[in-house]
């Protein structure tokens, strides 16, 4: 499983941080850090609860 | 019983997250979505941001749908009634009203949302018809009116400093405009965020060169005289209460919504008895068996902050709700409370305005105050001793971290070590 953040959307808006902190995090520029782009299958629902939360639909799980 | 037959009625945010969470959750019976435009769902929070950007800036003049129609009827296996209205419910028969047709359910979730409040004499559908140039800012044709009169460089006056009136003078900044703002209040949000923070929006308006007239109401709107064969009204000017007269070329109305929720008086749904929101429980149970609701329109206690009771109009919450709803609403005996921090953004002149948590609090503390300085803005809310909410501008690192700690009801003074930087790190 693959976490892509496209960037060219990232508003900051920190949604994913809030639902998975393990793994997203808001910079000093307001645009999403992912802390582990390569996360096991065990954080699936965390994962898919951080991508449906984000407002601006910047976040896709592959695989 | 099982559900066989879900009707989802609002089909924006809320109702769209339902549909997705009744899929999601496994469900296979027939799933309506009624809504009263005659557009799949789209997002509105960029309606009154980047949408009203000039050309050539991401998302100027670009309307976000959230899916197609296509994907909502072939995948989703949605029967999507666009371009129409909920005209009342039958709780008894277990039917939503749409004009003549009547429309069965076994499980029903309410997410139409709200409407904006017209001023007296504005409202199309009063007996006076549509008065030209004068708009709100909720759906996407209200936002092509917006940016229409922005590349026209009309003369634009905001009635109500909010959010959405604040984004739209930051509109016309951004074009070099001039604009402005009428407020009724001495202090604007204080509703939303509390006076201390609300003095520090009026600050915001005041460094980007806007026009913010406040304690100051309405008194009327003057008209064009009506010389064409059409006869059709149009504004020329806004009069205030203390007596200025505003010429306008467009007059903004940002001066709160209601509840859409006419369609259910007398329907025996529980309504709020000031603003006839619906009242629900913790899952979003409304009194009535097999009817839920979610979203704007929602009075839901929150578990977070001593019960206290909420309508929230909020893009996270409206999308919490409607999913959280749809799942209840198939399996009642599962349904739990659903705990939601609170939390919006807003984009002023260039500033990233965050909120999270209640403004609701014994104290509002400003622990970071480097506005004027290039910085950011942290303000703390307190109730006893935790951190219940958090305002901040232009420093979204920390936003998220505050919010955990809300919802962790977290100490207020390990809260404010954590934003003001002086935070003795635990060691792991």
């Amino acid at each position: 499983m693959r976490i892509v953040a496209d960037l060219g959307k990232c508003e900051g808006l920190g949604m994913c941080e809030a639902m998975a902190p393990d793994f997203f995090e808001v910079d000093e520029d307001g645009v999403v850090d992912v802390l582990d782009a390569e996360p096991g299958e065990e954080h699936r629902t965390d994962l898919t609860a951080a991508v449906d939360a984000c407002p601006v639909l910047a976040l896709t799980l592959q695989g | 019983m099982s559900v066989e037959r879900m009707v989802v009625v609002g089909a924006s945010l809320a109702g769209l997250r339902a549909v997705e969470a009744a899929r999601r959750a496994g469900y296979d019976g027939e799933l309506v979505l009624v809504g009263d435009e005659v557009h799949a769902p789209y997002d509105r929070p960029p309606l009154s941001k980047a949408f009203l950007d000039p050309d050539g800036e991401r998302g100027a003049g670009a309307v976000a749908q959230f899916r197609s129609e296509e994907v909502l009827r072939d995948e989703l296996r949605v029967d999507l009634r666009l371009g129409t209205r909920a005209t009342g419910l039958d709780t008894t028969a277990r039917e939503v009203l749409l004009g003549d047709e009547r429309l069965p359910y076994d499980a029903l979730v309410i997410a139409t949302g709200s409407v904006p409040r017209w001023l007296p004499g504005t409202d199309p559908a009063g007996p006076d018809g549509p008065l030209e140039g004068v708009t709100q800012l909720r759906t996407v044709e209200d936002a092509r009116r917006v940016r229409e009169a922005l590349e026209a460089g009309a003369r634009i006056v905001v009635v109500g400093a909010g959010f959405i009136g604040s984004e739209v003078a930051s509109a016309a900044r951004k074009r070099g405009l001039p604009v402005t703002v009428v407020e009724a209040l001495d202090v604007p949000l204080t509703r939303s965020v509390g006076p201390e923070v609300g003095v520090a929006c009026v600050e915001l308006h005041r460094a980007a060169g806007t026009d913010l007239r406040l304690g100051v109401g309405v008194a009327g709107l003057d008209e064009e005289t009506p010389d064409g064969p059409d006869g059709r009204r149009r504004v020329r000017a806004v009069r205030l209460t203390d007596g200025t007269t505003l010429p306008a070329d467009l007059v903004v109305l940002g001066i709160g919504v209601r509840p859409a929720t006419d369609w259910l008086e007398g329907s025996g749904v529980a309504l709020h008895d000031g603003d006839r929101g619906v009242l629900v429980d913790a899952t979003l149970a409304t009194n009535v068996p097999g009817v839920w609701a979610a979203g704007d329109m929602a009075h839901v206690e929150n578990p977070l902050f001593d019960g206290e009771q909420h309508r929230l109009e909020h893009w996270t919450n409206a999308a919490d709700h409607g999913a959280a709803a749809a799942r209840h609403a198939l399996d009642p005996a599962a349904a739990e409370p659903v705990v939601t921090v609170p939390y919006f953004w807003s984009d002023w002149y260039g500033h990233r305005l965050q909120f999270v948590g209640t403004p609701r609090a014994d104290e509002a503390r400003v622990v970071v105050d480097d506005l004027a300085t290039g910085g950011g803005l942290v303000v703390l809310y307190r109730r006893a001793d935790r951190v219940v909410g958090a305002f901040v501008v232009d420093l979204p690192r920390v936003v998220m971290k505050l919010r955990r700690r809300v919802l962790d009801r977290g100490p207020w003074k390990e809260a404010v070590a954590f934003a003001t930087g002086s935070e003795v790190p635990t060691p792991r």
